[in-house]
């Protein structure tokens, strides 16, 4: 195994074009997860820590940019970004242990491409942009449009993750909700993150899909103002935008049923 | 004076500051590291075995069953074998060890040994009908059986008005010890020294003995520092032991098998689940008059402790209550899985919750108050248990119960959560409790068996050692002992030293298991210390330690030992063919009580509050106590609502901590501890065991919680958010 240790994105993007199997490792808390079951032989890591203009976080009037290397600490650690941009704060809170926060970034959560992350419904929610860089190009892909199967993107091999950006708006409307197995250190069996604004409700669910994803039907009959009596009506529209699976943690049927009624009784608060 | 305050842990410094050195962390020159490879199947024959040949096999130590003279576990039966040589009974079963100087290479070859089998039909579930072609125990594949009999219940059940049945069933537990099964062996002065972590020295040298067909002393058993155990360190460290010391003798070497959590959970012992039948017939004032029950535990593929585990649970499954005609048949019953073992509570758990399940359904048919049909039936002295054992021991079960409804605020709790949930969209609060009881010690005549021995030894430098078998693996063991033998003596503790638990050393004063160590084990050190004040003049106290030096005066090179043997008191009689009699010495008594909530969103549980209100004899130190019975709570918890083995081919598939989900701190509620004391004659200064008895009341306290929340009947742990959900759908249409 060989780690290159980059000391500015250029360095980092030449390094990735020449070799693009290399491995970008940024907190590393998901590449060290299943570190033992892998032979390693061959691997090339890329580690990103000693790039600084990765690791940086902004906010002005219009939009929060967060780095490559911005990790859930920085986000919870900010008032500011908080009072913005709330769901943020609140889904980093709920993320492995506070361990994991002060390491894990919210580029490594997207290129990780889990199903079941949760710092992805929240950004997606509040319309994040996702900045990918080679080389040669950059090209800005919205979140809710990255993902193409499971643990599939839109991201090249020779490209990097080099920020993300949410624009402000004003929110009538936010809340996320997750559903683990225990109150830490679970991964999410379900959960959802819903947003509402001018132009409308955006829903974000995950662990109901090959990857994170809209519940776009739900989004247009909410935008419609369609009412819901039971979690039933709501399952009933929900079944178009998801398709949860039976595995070791929890069942299709308890995902699906538990997403319908944790909508439900939001909406009905 | 030591007894009864809390002396800082004995173990606690360099468990603290890192300097205890756990099985991993011994380094020794040129050791090799060893690897287990195990079946892929669940049941079948092995044709072939394939060494992939990119590998240089001539570097590697090979081990298989032709290896091991006797190819056998020795524990109750010889029926499990070391290394399977033919017949596969279960996913995971050993098959063939390998050592390599080097982990790395290790890493490769395990996965380059692969096998040709025939499978043959599996069984995968205690209860389900069996075909001949699935007998592989006996001719009915039930590994034990046992009946209770008290009075005349078919006469009663014949003309009862009122039958009350339930059918109760548990999952298996997974021990998640922090450190993992570990053991290493080395030649010196002509033994073998195998060292790991465990619980019991001495079965780890009788399985050894019996292995390799040596003497005793062929070998040196060193218990190292020890990352918990909770049963799982019962039984389980002789297989690790017997294919450490094949390793070693085969290679002439050092040689280290330490599994991951992985390997670990996939392949050691579980809590044996469990299906429980009840049958009760009841008068309409909710007095028990007769009780049927029928036990099933799910044994594995061998025998190993299954026995003794359904022993201990047939004898407390008619729970802490008092009826004259009872029917109790237990078997324990072979599946293809990996075996079942011991842990905690060992029976008892899986049998109290199906008993104190039972009472709340029984309460609710009669529209009693669960509480008040407890306090109708609980035995008072004078009463006999299922056994016919006598309880005379001057407790007061009914007040202990009462004190913990008033410290729970039982009533007002009641009526207050009733309010809450005709309000709540979709929150649902209850409050649920268990009474209990669990014996200390061996069950029966286990203890004349196990004949312990203890040694108190006074050396020339006035310093006290105490010899025992008997390990630490986190619960306190080293620091109470010190106590029992300081206040004897009437020292302070840092005159007392334990020894390592090291079979050349230590007599065999038994294994460290079934909430004996404290009453048993410090019961002999007492009387030990009783010969060594005898022997220097009959003074304790600071001026015991200069007798002693005047002894080794007028002594020169002769040890000073106090020895004393286990006799068992008169008033124990036990009867085993029949079941009948003093099961055990004591037993402690338990009241507790578990508040919970249930969103009706997620269908999850959490637990707010919880008492837990014991009476154990005397508490010997008041926090490792409090540790004790905290431990026990959160280990239950886990049990009743999360701790899920998902098993795939009989074997878990879940091993691991991400998917086998124990409480974190954040799952916890306050868990607040009442002891009440008493001086029950057979342990030191009065104390009983403690160690399981918290295991057995949390589960059945949670659930029956859970039911009043919810206004319905659960039947089955653990109660994890799927399975209510399911229940919830079948039973409960209309009102979620
Ligand atoms: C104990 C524990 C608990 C956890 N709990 C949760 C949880 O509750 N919720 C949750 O969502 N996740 C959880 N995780 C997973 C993990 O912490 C998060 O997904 C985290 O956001 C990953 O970020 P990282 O920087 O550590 O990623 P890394 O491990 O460094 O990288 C993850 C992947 O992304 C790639 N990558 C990283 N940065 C870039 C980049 N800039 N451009 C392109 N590719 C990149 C890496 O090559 C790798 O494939 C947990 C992990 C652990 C160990």
């Amino acid at each position: 195994m060989k780690v290159l240790r980059p000391t500015s994105r250029n360095e980092a993007l030449d390094m990735l074009a020449d070799d693009p199997s290399i491995r970008p490792i940024a907190g590393g808390t998901d590449l060290m997860v299943s570190w033992h079951h892998h032979d390693k032989t061959g691997w090339t890591l890329m580690d990103l820590s000693r790039v600084d203009d990765l690791n940086t976080m902004s906010m002005d009037d219009h939009a929060l940019q967060l780095g490559a290397l911005t990790s859930y600490w920085d986000v919870i650690a900010s008032k500011d970004v908080t009072n913005a941009f709330p769901l943020l704060t609140v889904a980093a809170r709920q993320v492995g242990a506070i361990q994991i926060q002060t390491r894990g970034t919210w580029a490594g959560n997207i290129a990780n491409g889990s199903p079941a992350a949760d710092g992805v419904p929240v950004m997606m929610a509040y319309n994040a942009i996702v900045h990918l860089q080679s080389r040669t190009e950059s090209t800005d892909v919205p979140l809710d449009q990255y993902f193409t199967g499971y643990k599939q993107s839109v991201r090249k091999p020779d490209q990097l993750i080099v920020g993300i950006t949410m624009p402000r708006t004003s929110h009538d409307h936010e809340w996320f909700h997750k559903v683990g197995a225990r109150s830490a250190q679970a991964i999410t069996k379900v959960g959802v993150a819903m947003v509402k604004n001018g132009s409308g409700w955006r829903v974000v669910a995950n662990s109901v899909a090959p990857f994170v994803c809209r519940c776009k039907r739900l989004e247009s009959a909410l935008n419609d103002g369609q009412s819901f009596a039971t979690p039933a009506d709501v399952a009933d529209i929900l079944k178009h935008d998801i398709a949860p699976i039976d595995d070791i943690r929890s069942t299709a049927r308890y995902r699906q049923t538990v997403l319908a009624r944790l909508i439900h009784a939001h909406i009905n608060e | 004076m030591a007894i009864g305050t809390d002396i800082p842990r004995v173990d606690g410094i360099d468990k603290l500051n890192g300097s205890a050195r756990y099985v991993d962390d011994l380094k020794i020159d040129g050791i090799l590291h060893a690897a287990t490879i195990r079946s892929t199947i669940q049941r079948g024959r092995i044709k072939a075995i394939h060494f992939d040949p990119s590998i240089d096999w001539s570097k590697f130590t090979i081990v298989d069953h032709r290896d091991i003279p006797n190819n056998q576990i020795r524990l109750i039966e010889l029926d499990q074998v070391a290394l399977a040589s033919d017949e596969i009974r279960h996913k995971e079963e050993p098959i063939l060890l390998i050592a390599h100087p080097c982990p790395r290479e290790i890493q490769r070859a395990r996965h380059a040994i692969t096998f040709d089998v025939e499978p043959l039909p599996a069984v995968d579930d205690p209860c389900q009908p069996l075909t001949p072609d699935h007998i592989q125990h006996g001719d009915d594949n039930v590994f034990k059986s046992i009946d209770i009999h008290k009075g005349n219940p078919d006469t009663v059940f014949a003309s009862a008005d009122r039958i009350i049945e339930g059918e109760y069933k548990t999952g298996g537990q997974e021990h998640v010890y922090l450190e993992t099964q570990g053991m290493l062996a080395y030649h010196e002065d002509g033994k073998l020294v195998v060292a790991g972590t465990m619980q019991c020295p001495y079965y780890v040298l009788d399985a050894l003995t019996h292995a390799f067909d040596k003497p005793r002393d062929a070998f040196r058993v060193v218990q190292t520092p020890t990352g918990g155990g909770f049963g799982g360190k019962e039984d389980f460290p002789s297989n690790m032991a017997v294919h450490v010391a094949a390793l070693a003798c085969k290679s002439g070497k050092p040689v280290k098998l330490i599994y991951d959590r992985q390997e670990d959970m996939a392949a050691t012992t579980k809590r044996h689940p469990s299906v429980v039948r009840h049958r009760t017939a009841v008068d309409d004032d909710g007095k028990l008059l007769a009780m049927d029950i029928n036990v099933v535990l799910d044994g594995g593929a061998y025998v190993t402790l299954s026995p003794v585990v359904l022993s201990r649970g047939v004898i407390h499954t008619a729970g802490p209550y008092h009826c004259d005609n009872i029917h109790i048949h237990g078997e324990a019953r072979l599946t293809n899985s990996p075996p079942n073992g011991a842990f905690r509570g060992f029976g008892a758990p899986q049998t109290l919750f199906a008993v104190e399940r039972h009472m709340d359904v029984i309460a609710t048919e009669l529209g009693l108050d669960p509480a008040e049909l407890r306090r109708r039936n609980m035995i008072r002295d004078g009463d006999a248990t299922a056994t016919s054992q006598p309880i005379n021991d001057g407790v007061d079960r009914v007040a202990l119960m009462d004190n913990t409804l008033d410290a729970a605020q039982y009533d007002t709790r009641s009526t207050e959560h009733a309010t809450f949930n005709k309000t709540h969209p979709y929150l649902r609060r209850g409050i649920g409790l268990a009474t209990f009881f669990h014996g200390a010690g061996f069950t029966g005549a286990g203890e004349v068996y196990l004949a312990s021995e203890a040694w108190v030894e006074a050396h020339p430098d006035g310093q006290i050692e105490v010899l025992v078998a008997n390990t630490d693996m986190g619960q306190g063991t080293t620091t109470i002992l010190t106590q029992i033998a300081a206040d004897r003596l009437d020292l302070e503790p840092r005159y007392v030293t334990l020894a390592t638990p090291d079979t050349s050393r230590v007599p065999n004063s038994g294994p460290t298991v079934a909430s004996r160590t404290a009453m048993i084990v410090g019961h002999l050190i007492e009387q030990a210390c009783d010969q060594i004040v005898e022997r220097t003049g009959g003074i304790k106290g600071r001026a015991l330690i200069e007798a002693i030096e005047a002894w080794h005066h007028a002594n020169p090179n002769t040890r000073l030992i106090g020895k004393a043997k286990y006799h068992k008191p008169d008033v124990i009689v036990w009867d085993d063919e029949k079941y009948i009699g003093h099961a055990y010495a004591c037993y402690g008594w338990a009241t507790y009580v578990a508040d919970v909530e249930v969103d009706l969103r997620t269908f999850s549980v959490r637990v707010t509050d919880f008492v837990a209100a014991q009476e154990i004899g005397r508490v010997l130190n008041p926090t490792l106590a409090r540790g004790q019975i905290q431990g026990g709570v959160v280990q239950a918890i886990g049990w009743a609502l999360t701790e899920d083995i998902v098993t795939r081919d009989g074997a878990m598939a879940n091993g691991q901590m991400t998917n086998y989900i124990i409480p974190t701190s954040g799952d916890l509620p306050p868990i607040r501890v009442i002891f009440e004391e008493s001086e029950s004659p057979f342990g030191p200064r009065g104390a009983k065991g403690i160690g399981e008895l918290p295991m057995d009341g949390p589960a059945p306290a949670i659930l029956n919680a859970i039911c009043k929340a919810l206004g319905t009947q659960l039947y089955e742990i653990p109660m994890t958010p799927e399975r209510l959900m399911l229940h919830m759908e079948e039973h409960a249409h209309g009102t979620v």
